[in-house]
């Protein structure tokens, strides 16, 4: 009895004061570029961590070890993500890795997280077309945001003819290249889909504005879909307004246009413009209220958050449900507790982890409003993340499912497994 | 850890308090009063509540009839507000309200029958109706007809936008109607020319639909193009060789050629059902695996089958036991394709509108080839004034003085930022502007003074080494720029005057920020020539720059006028980096977007020369804008032909195009 | 190479020996076969490091000896990455093919790998055919060969270009800048058929070779210490002689030259060859190392970044040039890290990641000034003191 007695108040006594028991740190490594070009949209993702990080250790750690981050700096540099992730893995020893922002740096890290069995979770929308046993996939895949974005296009707004404009890089041509699979398979004649790709941070929009424009000749109704991404948005959706394209004749949604980039920009011409995500600032619950309060207090008023956070918010916390169920933050075991994790969107719902690595996520679509933010006019309920497009014919045939399969890249044709590292 | 909500909460909250409260308040307000008034527009409301909540273009057609066509008075504003998002459905009861926001946060809720003030209510108490722009249109649409006569000349321009951007049958008779009264010249001109169009398309009379369309043969207006194609859409038909289909035919076409291949002909007998079709790789495939026997497919062990021809072979002797679709030889395309004809056939089945249709736009086309020639010379143009604009200041540091100085860009960059700081502390965007300029010279004039009195100077005779010293220069100016400025970019918002568009037609317009671009580098063109030649300091800079020595000993200070030379192509650079911001953007790495550009337009254009500057930059943005047109998909490509032209060129004109001769193009 | 030449240049001998006991004693404290004092992902740090002081060599070559300033010189190392990757990417996706479609019901026909190939390799840029540069990828002996044939005939072609129509100096060194800023833009296209922005990845995987990574990085360390040494002889050996002489006339003074009967761009054309031969092998033996190669590897910045390693460690020395390299390389990616200690200042925190840059710029700014020698010029500035004192 009093054995038990002391049992029980030695329990209360960890779970009252687990910051105690800090001998036993588990270690998350945060690999986003603080320098370079990408520092512009990744040091946000990094104080998203830091903030997760305390929320978390506040309310005592996990395994009643506290949470211990480990920043590293990958500069924008794509070979450096390589490095620092296996820097990372070996030297620093971390349980797992929130990081990354461009395909190419997820690229970039995979042979490495694949080689040591590390863990990255990965916020960030993207082209799909991949699924690696150590990346779980916390941003949208190309049929929870481009795909929906597209059927908003066609049935709510009448779009007849697309633009798809997009940077030159692999996330746009892939996108591209599935929607213009999907919009032929929806009548869409080729000559109605024309397609442009511009460089990085490209800066001089006239042509490509009128050449949009001019496309309305034929009678029918236009819609833009922008894949550009980053700075180069500025330039074009100042032509835009230049070019007095009002959202009711020419609608543009954009993919990679949140808060942040809406931050540099007078929206006062772009109003009823369009972005597809997964989550919007302006999404009227209370777990986003407070997930904001406690951001601008953290990192100032003028801050907004945006999409890719939430996917770090989702993520983060899925983690650290599995690891406490599966008791360990050994990879395997919380890989295996990751299957089924569900946790609450922050715009309502609930986000479940598939056994393709990807989120169910609900898909929001936003216009532009006039104070920088977007008004929520289209939320589906949630979408299962596809790894494996099924608007590409090679890809098609293709799924990826670790639980059961223990294959990303499994043809349902010849049922084998293609392979089990990811392609790269 | 986790607190379970309790009823003892409540306390806590007093704006849950305050909203129930406020609920409270209005059901009893609405008890009181609801069974004094006959509620229509409600009852019509209410009987459409499921597809307006729904809010789809596609299932909320017969909701916006209903309340179109309902007759009521109030209509008109019931559709406005919800339009502007201003309806909103109260969670209680699902009656519908207009509504508008308090400075407290809560609503003023407003009744549709008669605007009176219902009451101010939380937020949290109604759900705002957001109808997407899709559904606005169709509001739009069914709100012409309230608003063609309207007394306000903006809800009529609003009447007519919205015809425009969804023509429809039914709005001819009630434009047409509202022609006669109208009294705005521009509304009027507006009016005729909308109903010219919705003639051609709509109106029931053949003569006067190719009335409409001769009269307004070979406009530029977008609106009128894409009013005329759609009369012109074909489809292909096919038909037995020697009938002729029953329609409006545009034009037979042979197989075989480059309008229809073989390959697509047979496609379309194909999916017409008029022919069997071809064995993929993908179904023979499919049909030896299905036949696979013991190891064998008809005789041939599957091991073998790992080339085409084999594969080829194992199904042809499939198909010669009738285990499998014989396949479609080319004999037999040929036969399939002579027993069949192929006719492109329009929709519109009036021959004598298509006729005219397609004459008046083959009218149009050569005046919009035309006209896109114009546009595109504009942009080339805008392109050239813009690298001329970012090369001028190079033209004088590099072309006059002959130093290399890597860090022009961050000067362009630096003048942008002082832009930015001067519109954060004069928010009149004219006012900040007319500032920004002489204050941008300012600054890159100092920090142009200054890197060439600690710098340069030290390194006139070791050009090499400039380039090299003015580089580490660059990087540390624009790292600086990242640690005072962050790496994300700043808003440069150009005065609302230089907002919009100079549209001289449909095809040909530049935007007035880029006219104001060109007047800028002209302006600049200018201020360089009456410098150089007119003024002392131009005069001793070309005598310091051509022979230091002598003219140091003819009594110029020649330190003094590199200096102030210096500092002047500086500042230059950065008004143009003002300029730049404005109309594209201000980032701590804009300045590596041009200096490699500027350096190519100064010494394409030719060293020592204004006018080979200006050559180089015409050069250079018309080549750009020459290749884009050429292919129009991939912009990128534009840029990668560009340097390696430049490449190509200078080895042909190593001293660019206007090369200074004699003594002075010594190195 | 005979006796006499190693004799005239004991600092030639001196840096073999010191390169010899640098890499034997990383061997030895590596994680591969040694100790384990050094992490496997530093072994791959020093052996990048390594390849980049072998084209600092041939940077030296081309500037500190000829005087040809070239800011295009990361060109022929990145294609010389590309031509490696190439092979290394089509063998490993060749493996994984065959050994999946062996599961198969059906053979797999040679049309049917080759799709499939291109399918893995391309599919993650949207494409699937593959183009016509690839057309040797299936062979690592030409693809070898290419490494060192596809710079050299870039810069031969772009040398005897720009050299026979006398573009000196300045416009020269603009000229090179604007090769790099071409070939950047043109990899960066889809169109360009090297899978564009993302470029060639995963090739530190070496196909059929199992061996953990603490092994492969101490083979290209090796090997990358092995070429830096082969290519630092080859070098010393061409600048000693008459040659050498020849070309620091053109350097001093290329008219005189000129003037006394030599074809000035003959061997301005053969130095700026070698130099991207050899620019190509170093470039081949870094990206394996690092993994991925990208159109950002080739912008203008990294060879005007080479430059300034070259002038920090001291032009026409080339010792000089190696330990320039790798001072500021490895320093900047200490500082650049994150390892760096932050500086309090009380009222404002210094953080290396933000000034570096800066320090960097200085710094050059200053070396041009006061020091244009280089750390080299510091070195060597003692004993020759001394002796000049005597």
């Amino acid at each position: 009895m009093k054995t038990t007695t002391a049992l029980a108040s030695a329990l209360t006594l960890a779970t009252a004061l687990p910051a105690l028991a800090a001998d036993c740190t588990v270690k998350v490594g945060v690999l986003h570029s603080l320098s370079g070009t990408m520092a512009i949209s990744e040091t946000t993702l990094k104080d998203t961590m830091l903030m997760l990080i305390d929320q978390q250790n506040a309310k005592g750690g996990v395994l009643g070890c506290e949470l211990e981050a480990v920043v590293v700096d990958p500069a924008s540099d794509w070979p450096l993500f390589a490095e620092k992730a296996r820097e990372l893995l070996t030297v620093q020893e971390v349980d797992v890795i929130f990081g990354n922002w461009t395909s190419v740096s997820r690229k970039s890290v995979l042979p490495v997280i694949e080689e040591l069995n590390g863990l990255l979770f990965y916020p960030v929308q993207y082209e799909g077309e991949e699924s690696s046993k150590n990346v779980f996939y916390t941003g949208a895949a190309p049929n929870q945001q481009a795909i929906p974005a597209t059927d908003y296009f066609l049935e709510e707004l009448g779009i007849e003819k697309f633009a798809l404009l997009g940077t030159d890089y692999v996330y746009p041509r892939t996108t591209n290249n599935i929607l213009e699979s999907y919009l032929q398979s929806k009548d869409i004649a080729k000559d109605d889909i024309f397609v442009n790709y511009t460089p990085f941070g490209h800066s001089d929009w006239s042509k490509i504005v009128a050449d949009v424009v001019a496309l309305g000749a034929d009678g029918k109704k236009v819609g833009v879909i922008s894949t550009i991404n980053g700075d180069a948005n500025i330039g074009f959706y100042k032509e835009l307004a230049a070019a007095g394209i009002s959202a009711d004749d020419i609608p543009v949604v954009a993919f990679s246009v949140g808060e942040e980039e809406l931050s540099g920009l007078d929206t006062a011409n772009l109003v009823g413009h369009l972005a597809a995500w997964n989550y919007f600032q302006s999404a009227e619950t209370d777990t986003n209220a407070e997930w904001i309060a406690a951001w601008k207090e953290r990192m100032g008023a003028d801050r907004v958050t945006n999409d890719p956070m939430e996917a770090h918010y989702i993520g983060f916390n899925m983690w650290v449900n599995a690891v406490e169920a599966a008791g360990t933050a050994d990879v395997d075991a919380v890989r295996t507790a990751m299957y089924g994790q569900e946790f609450p969107n922050l715009t309502g719902g609930t986000a479940v982890m598939l056994a393709n690595h990807h989120l169910a996520k609900p898909v929001l679509i936003g216009e532009i409003t006039e104070d920088g933010q977007f008004d929520i006019v289209s939320q589906t309920t949630e979408v299962a993340g596809d790894a494996w497009t099924d608007f590409l014919p090679e890809s098609a045939k293709l799924t990826s499912d670790w639980k059961d399969l223990g294959c990303g890249m499994y043809n349902t044709e010849t049922k084998s497994c293609v392979q089990t590292l990811s392609n790269y | 850890m986790v607190i379970a909500p309790s009823p003892f909460d409540l306390p806590e909250s007093p704006s849950l308090m305050k909203t129930l409260l406020l609920a409270a308040l209005a059901a009893l307000l609405l008890t009181n009063a609801a069974p004094a008034q006959t509620t229509p527009v409600q009852d019509i409301l209410q009987s459409q509540s499921d597809l307006i909540m729904k809010s789809s273009r596609r299932t909320i057609g017969p909701a916006i009839d209903a309340i179109a066509d309902s007759g009521l008075p109030q209509m008109q504003s019931v559709l406005e507000a919800w339009r502007a998002k201003d309806m909103w459905q109260r969670k209680s009861d699902g009656l519908f309200f207009a509504a508008s926001k308090n400075d407290d946060g809560t609503l003023k809720l407003r009744s549709f029958e008669d605007n009176a003030v219902v009451g101010d209510v939380a937020r949290n108490t109604l759900i705002q109706l957001k109808p997407n722009s899709g559904i606005r249109a169709m509001i739009a649409t069914a709100l012409v007809q309230f608003q063609l006569s309207d007394p306000d000349p903006t809800k009529r321009h609003a009447a007519l936008d919205s015809i425009s951007r969804d023509p429809d049958a039914a709005l001819l008779a009630p434009l047409r109607a509202s022609i006669n009264g109208e009294d705005d010249a521009a509304l009027l001109a507006r009016k005729t020319r909308l109903n010219n169009l919705m003639t051609m398309t709509y109106d029931p009379d053949e003569a006067s639909r190719v009335a409409a369309i001769n009269a307004m043969a070979g406009d530029l207006g977008l609106d009128f193009r894409g009013t005329l194609n759609p009369l012109l859409i074909t489809k292909m038909t096919v038909a037995k060789t020697g009938t002729t289909p029953d329609a409006n035919v545009a034009a037979q076409l042979t197989p075989g050629t480059d309008a229809l291949s073989r390959s697509a002909a047979y496609a379309i007998l194909v999916d017409a059902g008029l022919a069997p079709p071809l064995v993929t790789q993908d179904a023979r495939d499919d049909a030896l695996r299905a036949n696979i026997v013991a190891g064998y497919v008809a005789d041939t062990p599957v091991a073998q089958l790992s080339t085409e021809a084999k594969r080829d072979a194992a199904y042809d002797a499939l198909a010669a036991q009738s285990l499998a679709a014989p396949r479609v030889t080319d004999t037999d395309i040929t036969v399939r394709l002579s027993e069949h004809q192929f006719f492109e056939v329009y929709a519109e089945p009036s021959p004598a509108v298509t006729t005219a249709a397609k004459a008046a736009l083959a009218k149009s086309e050569s005046r919009v080839a035309a006209s896109q020639m114009v546009d595109l010379g504009l942009d080339a143009l805008s392109l050239a004034s813009i690298y001329f604009l970012a090369a001028i200041g190079l033209a004088i540091t590099f072309g006059v003085m002959g130093v290399i100085n890597m860090a022009h860009g961050e000067f362009i960059m630096l003048g942008a930022y002082t832009g930015y700081v001067v519109q954060l502390f004069v928010p009149n965007h004219t006012l900040s502007i007319i500032i920004a300029v002489p204050m941008a010279f300012a600054v890159t004039f100092a920090a142009g003074v200054a890197l060439e009195r600690l710098v340069i100077r030290w390194l006139y005779h070791r050009p090499l080494e400039t380039l090299l010293a003015t580089f580490g220069v660059s990087i540390a100016l624009q790292q600086l720029a990242k640690n005072i400025f962050g790496t994300q970019a700043r808003p440069l918002t150009s005065p609302t005057w230089l907002d919009g568009a100079w549209a001289i037609n449909d095809v040909v317009s530049i935007s007035y920020i880029r006219i104001a671009i060109f007047i800028l580098a002209l302006m600049f063109l200018g201020l360089f020539l009456f410098i150089m030649r007119r003024t002392r300091l131009g005069l001793e800079t070309r005598a310091a720059t051509q022979n230091p020595r002598m003219a140091s000993s003819m009594g110029i200070n020649t330190d003094r006028v590199n200096m102030l030379t210096f500092g002047l192509g500086s500042g230059i650079a950065g008004i143009a980096g003002v300029a730049i911001g404005l109309f594209a953007k201000v980032t701590s790495e804009m300045g590596g977007d041009y200096i490699v550009q500027s350096f190519m337009t100064v010494v394409v254009g030719g060293v020592g020369n204004i006018w080979g500057t200006l050559a180089g930059a015409a050069m250079i943005g018309g080549f750009q804008k020459g290749v884009e047109w050429l292919n129009p998909s991939n912009t990128l490509a534009a840029q990668t032909y560009m340097i390696v032209f430049i490449i190509i060129f200078i080895q042909f004109r190593p001293r660019g195009i206007i090369a200074l001769k004699g003594r002075a193009a010594g190195d | 190479m005979n006796r006499s030449f190693i004799a005239r240049n004991p600092s030639v001998l001196v840096f073999l020996s010191l390169l010899a006991l640098f890499t034997l004693t990383v061997s030895v404290l590596a994680e591969g076969f040694g100790v384990g004092l050094i992490s496997t992902s530093f072994v791959k740090t020093l052996g990048k490091t390594l390849c980049l002081c072998l084209i600092a060599v041939a940077m030296d070559l081309i500037w500190g000896y000829t005087g040809i300033l070239s800011l295009g010189h990361f060109a022929f190392f990145g294609l010389g990455g590309y031509m490696i990757g190439m092979w290394l990417m089509y063998e490993r996706t060749r493996q994984i093919v065959v050994t999946s479609l062996a599961d198969g019901v059906l053979p797999p026909t040679p049309e049917e790998v080759e799709a499939a190939i291109g399918n893995q390799i391309f599919g993650v840029v949207g494409s699937s055919d593959f183009p016509l540069i690839w057309a040797f990828a299936d062979s690592l002996t030409l693809q070898l060969a290419l490494v060192v044939i596809v710079p050299g005939v870039l810069a031969l072609v772009f040398g005897w270009l720009a050299f026979r129509s006398r573009v000196t100096g300045v416009y020269l060194s603009i000229l090179t800048q604007a090769m790099t800023l071409g070939l950047s833009l043109y990899l960066f296209q889809n169109a360009s058929g090297l899978r564009g922005n993302n470029g060639l990845s995963g090739l530190q995987n070496l196909p059929g070779i199992t061996a953990p990574q603490s092994a492969v990085s101490l083979w290209f360390f090796w090997a990358s210490a092995l070429a830096l040494g082969l290519g630092y002889l080859l070098v010393a050996w061409v600048v000693s002689g008459k040659f050498g002489s020849v070309i620091r006339g053109i350097r001093d003074n290329e008219a005189r030259v000129r003037f006394l009967g030599y074809s000035v761009e003959s061997y301005k054309l053969a130095v700026f060859t070698l130099t991207a031969c050899i620019s190509g092998i170093a470039g081949a033996l870094y990206y394996p190392q690092a993994g991925i190669i990208n159109p950002a590897e080739v912008a203008p910045i990294a060879s005007i970044y080479l430059a300034v390693w070259v002038a920090i460690g001291g032009r026409g020395r080339l010792y000089g040039a190696v330990i320039g390299t790798a001072f500021v390389s490895l320093v900047s990616s200490w500082f650049t890290g994150g390892q760096a200690p932050d500086i309090n200042l009380g009222f404002y925190t210094v953080k290396w990641v933000d000034w570096w840059l800066i320090l960097l710029g200085l710094s050059f700014v200053l070396v041009t000034l006061y020091a244009p020698r280089g750390m080299s010029g510091l070195i060597d500035a003692l004993p020759r003191r001394k002796g000049e004192d005597a």
